[in-house]
């Protein structure tokens, strides 16, 4: 199974040459990163090349990197807030594969992956809707899992766990209202890091 | 001459077949579907960015509440997560039991699954036969985590406890009579896993019952045979997985091609469809019950010979028994921390899968080296198979809607998650 990983990820760095920024190979799994601008080109390979023949994309999602490892003494990283992720699946060669795009911060933009896997579309609109981040030559990029009128993406690391506004159905006004929420934020289990080994033996 | 134009209509969210809180979108020609659009996310919940809020081990009793139906399954796929980025292999007796209670949650789905559809489609009788062996299994459920349903029974390292040697009985009321009691507990004197081998040489037959009622029934092939045709190819395209991708005839099952747990050493065939629809996912899904009862009965017979632990020795993410904890200063320790704050997991990120019987289940998990995980995403197979709906109905009459909403069979708890 390494092998065929670490001929993969050569193969891949033949293939695409300066579009891959970096390789990385953690707990079994092998993750490309790669320039964002040449997102639908790599996919186009990886579809089409029988070497690669990854035939089907498991998943599409936003990942925000705001306050990854805030908790570390280091503090937390520095480099792009948003990415875009997507784990690729070939029956053929029976392997996985993981590609990470880093996206702007202001306006993370990416170009769709739809006209190569049509599964794709959902998984767009869901990481447009819940992290903002827009794929071009999408067909129709619309909001999918909050409500209609939703401002706001939920699931950024800014946007708070209570969220900004609570709805009840307002008997004078005889229609559902909207109002800023009531409840306060808690935490019942503070968020840390330790060392390694820490409490082992 | 008077201008016709297109109907555009509403198809639930509050319809006994849209199975949960689907709203279509149907823009018909006729009584034929030119477009249909779901509009999902009614049940969001947002358990990706709860489960970031809370320790790991937290967000187990989340994952039940995905698939509502198939419960430790999704259990399963978190866990697997974790124990990925923890680098732990659970003993192998918790493994097996794991793989049995995956089973056991298949047969609950599928037979949610067919009697939700036969209902559906007109066939009330199959509604409830399913949902009578579906009783039995929940008292599995019941008598291993003491929850009929939402069990949160896994735990990275194992399982939470052991199968337990005897079963719940029912006692005698003013409702049943001596008589009644002692046939209802007859196959309850011994052990749970006595209990499902009774259950496995009965549920055969019950197989046999239903496709009795359907497999041949003139209305039930009108209603399946031909409708909601998908090509391999185009199933490949639009990401299916699970009996809808082998309904097609593509033979990918990852207990097979990517085995975790002891998959690769049970013996059970992948059954695969030839022309694509509704009737073949019907027969796929029959007969991988018939195969989960085969895996069921291996699994109880190796559980029944090998005796062990079913928790890893690890007290850094396992806590230590009542006993030592009572005794021992450190394992007092290990004891609070693992309550009061969780464990850290390794930072890294990984993609883990399983078979779910729906299709794909896989968790994308990223952590920061905290307590908490610091990103999750669920990929689930009913997402994926909801979206080809437009695909799958265009062309088709409004009653076959429901047809194809049975086959795809979507549970809301996971599509919005």
């Amino acid at each position: 199974m390494t092998d065929t990983r670490q001929d993969l990820a050569a193969h891949a760095q033949k293939m695409f040459g300066e579009s891959i920024t970096a390789v990385h190979e953690f707990a079994g799994q092998l993750t490309l990163d790669i320039h964002r601008d040449r997102i639908v080109e790599i996919c186009r390979t990886l579809r089409d090349d029988p070497a690669f023949a990854f035939e089907q994309v498991m998943d599409v999602c936003g990942v925000d990197y705001l306050d990854y490892g805030r908790e570390s003494p280091t503090g937390p990283r520095k480099g792009p807030r948003f990415a875009a992720v997507y784990h690729l699946l070939s029956l053929r060669h029976n392997r996985r594969l993981c590609l990470r795009a880093y996206l702007d911060d202001e306006s993370p933009m990416i170009a769709s992956v739809t006209g190569i896997w049509n599964s794709a579309n959902w998984y767009e609109r869901e990481a447009f809707d819940l992290f903002g981040i827009v794929f071009e030559g999408h067909p129709d990029l619309r909001r999918i899992l909050t409500d209609y009128g939703f401002i706001g993406h939920p699931f950024r690391k800014d946007f708070p766990l209570i969220g900004h506004v609570e709805m009840r159905y307002d008997a004078e006004k005889k229609r559902v209202i909207y109002e800023p929420v009531s409840i306060e934020p808690r935490v019942l289990v503070p968020r840390v890091i330790r060392e390694e080994g820490f409490a082992k033996g | 001459m008077a201008e016709i134009r297109n109907y555009t209509m509403n198809f639930g969210p509050q319809h006994p077949a849209a199975h949960g809180v689907l709203r279509l979108v149907l823009e018909l020609d006729g009584e034929v579907i030119q477009r249909a659009d779901p509009h999902i996310g009614l049940l969001h919940r947002g358990t990706e960015k709860l489960a970031e809020s809370k320790p790991y081990n937290q967000s187990i009793g989340y994952m039940d509440r995905l698939d509502y139906i198939s419960m430790m399954c999704s259990e399963h796929g978190y866990v697997l997560a974790i124990e990925k980025l923890l680098a732990i292999e659970p003993p192998i007796r918790a493994q097996y039991i794991r793989v049995l209670f995956d089973e056991i949650t298949r047969l609950l789905n599928h037979l949610f699954w067919l009697s939700a559809h036969a209902l559906d489609v007109g066939a009330m009788t199959v509604f409830l036969y399913c949902f009578r062996e579906r009783e039995d299994l929940f008292d599995c459920y019941e008598a291993v985590s003491g929850a009929r349903m939402h069990a949160t029974y896994y735990r990275p390292g194992g399982v939470y406890r052991d199968l337990p040697d005897s079963m719940p009985q029912y006692q005698p009321s003013k409702l049943r009579d001596t008589k009644e009691i002692a046939r209802l507990n007859a196959n309850r004197e011994g052990s749970l896993l006595d209990f499902i081998w009774d259950f496995t040489e009965r549920f055969p037959k019950h197989i046999d019952e239903y496709e009795m009622l359907l497999t041949d029934n003139r209305i039930w092939k009108q209603r399946t045979v031909g409708i909601g045709v998908i090509s391999p190819e185009r199933a490949l395209q639009l990401g299916f997985t699970g009996p809808m991708l082998r309904g097609s005839g593509v033979e990918w099952d990852l207990r097979k091609k990517q085995p975790y747990e002891v998959y690769d050493r049970l013996d059970f065939d992948i059954p695969v469809g030839v022309n694509g629809d509704c009737y073949d996912r019907y027969l796929v899904r029959i007969e991988e019950m018939r195969q989960s009862n085969r895996i069921i009965r291996q699994c109880v017979e190796w559980l029944r010979r090998n005796p062990g632990p079913v928790m890893i020795d690890d007290h850094k993410v396992a806590p230590p028994s009542r006993e030592k904890m009572k005794g021992d200063m450190e394992s007092l320790i290990h004891h609070f921390k693992l309550f009061t704050e969780g464990y850290c997991v390794p930072a890294g990120e990984t993609y883990a899968a399983i078979e779910h019987p729906k299709g794909e289940f896989g968790v994308y998990m990223i952590s920061d080296g905290a307590n908490k995980p610091y990103r999750v995403k669920i990929r689930t197979a009913g997402f994926a198979h909801l979206s080809a709906m437009d695909e799958l109905t265009r062309g088709h009459m409004i009653a076959d809607v429901v047809a194809v909403i049975g086959t795809l069979d979507i549970v809301f708890g996971d599509i919005d998650r």
